[in-house]
């Protein structure tokens, strides 16, 4: 039905521009839940979520709910959130233990961890002479089709066939290796805090502004230069102010003009990379003591090598943020054409000293929680996104800021030099959803 | 057997300390005016309440003892409550141009501690409701205050914010303090 209303899916994707009915048909909402999340690789959480045997957290791909947990064999699992018999959800919180098995709370069938059928009250005499019972896969919790992780964070696909997270990954996996690399460990942990903010917009939107630099200054300008003016008060005051008010800060100290200078690269499926901007490396003590700890662990030359990886954030599409230089992601979770919600977590590096922690924390506290002086304007624009996209007043959005002079070299698509404004990233998101769109089966 | 939740032994719900009127009034008092401030917009009056070391803290979860080196919603100290304040007073902060208000109400005074110094522990509940737009939100929670007596008055040297509502996802975000 859909397909004859919309008979060739690629004109609503030319290379500089996107029809509007992108981010509001509910429609093409559905089939990019069908094509896209409901196929690819979505992130479903780390490890270190649910450490013990049992514990799980709910998680939502694409449209299904879904479970993940830790089994007796310590591996972790992720299921439909559904019992085989009549469909109610084996789990209703959003995270717990659920002990040796999984126990429905409507007939009180049981399944191990892996979603294999456990028992069925009375299962002989009540089933007797039917195809239910335990030989019959139907009886079993539906697990994802494809569950892999890579470095400790969790990721399932609901589509059998395809690539391997790591051939989807490609080069993005790097956030995950920055990430864990910076700890002398090589592991990281997650903080068990889940921040959960809902977006009244599109979830391509905040995609596309999570590498959009020329916002910045645009946006954030009242919070960067509030924390400007106290910072420089604080240094007059004690000679120096913490790091986290030079995080906010650089919003309106790094001018429009300067964003230019930096970098995005654009990698096959969507994925992509922001240079980093924030000066992470300060010569203070407790920096030069986590790069003696990291030194120690990995030899000077290798500690350089991960302290000089040049990274503010890594797109991995079609549904998450990592800002690795800080510990730090924001998973989306599309709820609807214009409802999104976003889980964002903090890790701690595992072996670094206390300081690091507390700094990544800092930007996590000002500007990831529901408190947050940064995304409180992206949210009002996404808004307004949404809301003038959903107009007759126009019939294309516009990605044409430096088009024609990015540089493509083995598939990654860098933007020219002094170009980190071009919107490389939203049209190189965009080709990825057009090739999803149109796949073959 | 699926492990059922080991039953945790309820706290008693601390018994309300035997206080004076005069303290229970004034408290009350300190209280009402700190939604007045809040609900004015008055954000330097607000800053002006807390000491010079005072904290305003949102914890994201209930068992949360301490602000120092956790995740929070807010744990802000002055510094950063007047980066606050100088965002939404800025002209650019865009999503605090639209039309936006508050009403707070304050009860349920229960004063935990007074110590001989006049310092007071006080816990209380609060709904605000926001308007925003042509939305509106509501917020409720409890508050505990830690509050300094000195020659002006009382000052807060930390204010806890348990709102129920932290525990589910938030539509849309808090711009200043609850």
């Amino acid at each position: 039905m859909l397909q004859e209303r919309i008979p060739d899916l690629s004109k609503y994707v030319e290379p500089d521009r996107v029809r509007k009915a992108v981010y509001t048909d509910p429609q093409l909402f559905e089939l990019e839940m069908q094509r896209i999340h409901e196929k690819v690789w979505i992130y479903c959480g780390h490890e270190s979520q649910v450490p013990k045997v049992g514990d799980y957290y709910t998680v939502q791909v694409g449209r299904q709910p879904m479970i993940m947990v830790r089994g007796k064999d310590n591996r972790v699992h992720v299921l439909y959130n559904r019992c085989p018999h009549r469909g109610n959800m084996l789990c209703g919180d959003r995270h717990g233990n659920t002990g040796e098995f999984f126990r429905c709370s409507y007939h009180a069938w049981t399944f191990q961890h892996d979603g294999r059928l456990r028992t069925i009250p009375m299962m002989e005499s009540g089933y007797q002479g039917t195809s239910w019972g335990r030989d019959n896969p139907d009886c079993n919790v539906k697990p994802a089709a494809r569950v892999e992780s890579y470095r400790g964070f969790v990721f399932a696909s609901l589509a059998q066939d395809g690539p391997t997270l790591l051939e989807f990954l490609g080069r993005s996996k790097i956030a995950f290796d920055d990430i864990c690399d910076r700890s002398p460990e090589g592991e990281v942990e997650v903080v068990p805090t889940c921040f959960r903010v809902v977006q009244h917009s599109n979830w391509k939107i905040f995609l596309e502004n999570q590498l959009d630099a020329l916002h910045p200054s645009v946006t954030h300008q009242s919070t960067g230069r509030a924390a400007h003016e106290v910072e420089k008060e604080i240094e007059k005051r004690t000679g120096k102010a913490p790091l986290s008010y030079h995080m906010l800060s650089a919003f309106a100290t790094v001018t429009i003009d300067k964003w230019d200078g930096f970098q995005t690269l654009n990698y096959p499926h969507g994925h992509c990379i922001l240079t980093g901007y924030m000066g992470l490396r300060p010569k203070d003590p407790d920096t030069l003591e986590y790069e003696r700890v990291l030194a120690k662990a990995y030899g000077e030359k290798r500690k350089e090598e991960i302290l000089s990886t040049n990274i503010h954030h890594v797109l991995i599409y079609p549904g998450l943020s990592v800002q690795s230089p800080l510990q730090q992601l924001r998973a989306v979770r599309p709820l609807g054409v214009d409802k999104t919600l976003t889980e964002i977590w903090h890790f701690r590096l595992k072996g670094a000293p206390e300081p690091i922690y507390r700094r990544a924390l800092a930007y996590y506290n000002l500007v990831n929680s529901p408190s947050t002086m940064i995304n409180a304007d992206d949210l009002e624009n996404f808004w307004k996104c949404q809301v003038g996209l959903q107009s007759e007043g126009g019939e294309w959005v516009n990605f044409q800021r430096h088009f024609g002079r990015d540089i493509e070299k083995d598939g990654v698509v860098e933007t020219g030099p002094n170009m980190g404004t071009s919107e490389a990233p939203m049209r190189g998101q965009m080709k990825a959803w057009a090739q999803f769109m149109t796949a073959e089966k | 057997m699926a492990k059922s939740k080991p039953v945790r032994k309820k706290k008693p719900a601390p018994k309300p300390k035997a206080t004076s009127p005069a303290t229970q009034h004034a408290v009350e008092q300190f209280l009402y005016c700190q939604a007045e401030i809040l609900d004015g917009k008055r954000w330097q009056d607000y800053v002006d309440l807390f000491t010079d070391d005072g904290v305003y803290w949102m914890p994201p979860e209930p068992s949360h003892k301490t602000w120092d080196g956790m995740p929070a919603i807010f744990a802000e100290d002055k510094n950063v409550m007047t980066v606050r304040m100088k965002r939404v007073l800025h002209p650019d902060a865009w999503s605090q141009r639209p039309l936006w208000g508050t009403n707070h109400v304050v009860g349920n005074v229960i004063i935990e501690k007074e110590s001989p110094n006049g310092d007071v522990v006080a816990r209380s509940r609060f709904h605000m409701m926001e308007l925003r737009r042509d939305d509106v939100r509501h917020f409720a929670g409890s508050y505990l205050h830690h509050l300094k007596k000195t020659g002006k008055g009382y000052r807060i040297k930390l204010q806890r914010v348990d709102m129920t509502n932290a525990q589910a996802a938030y539509d849309y975000v808090l711009q200043v303090w609850v």
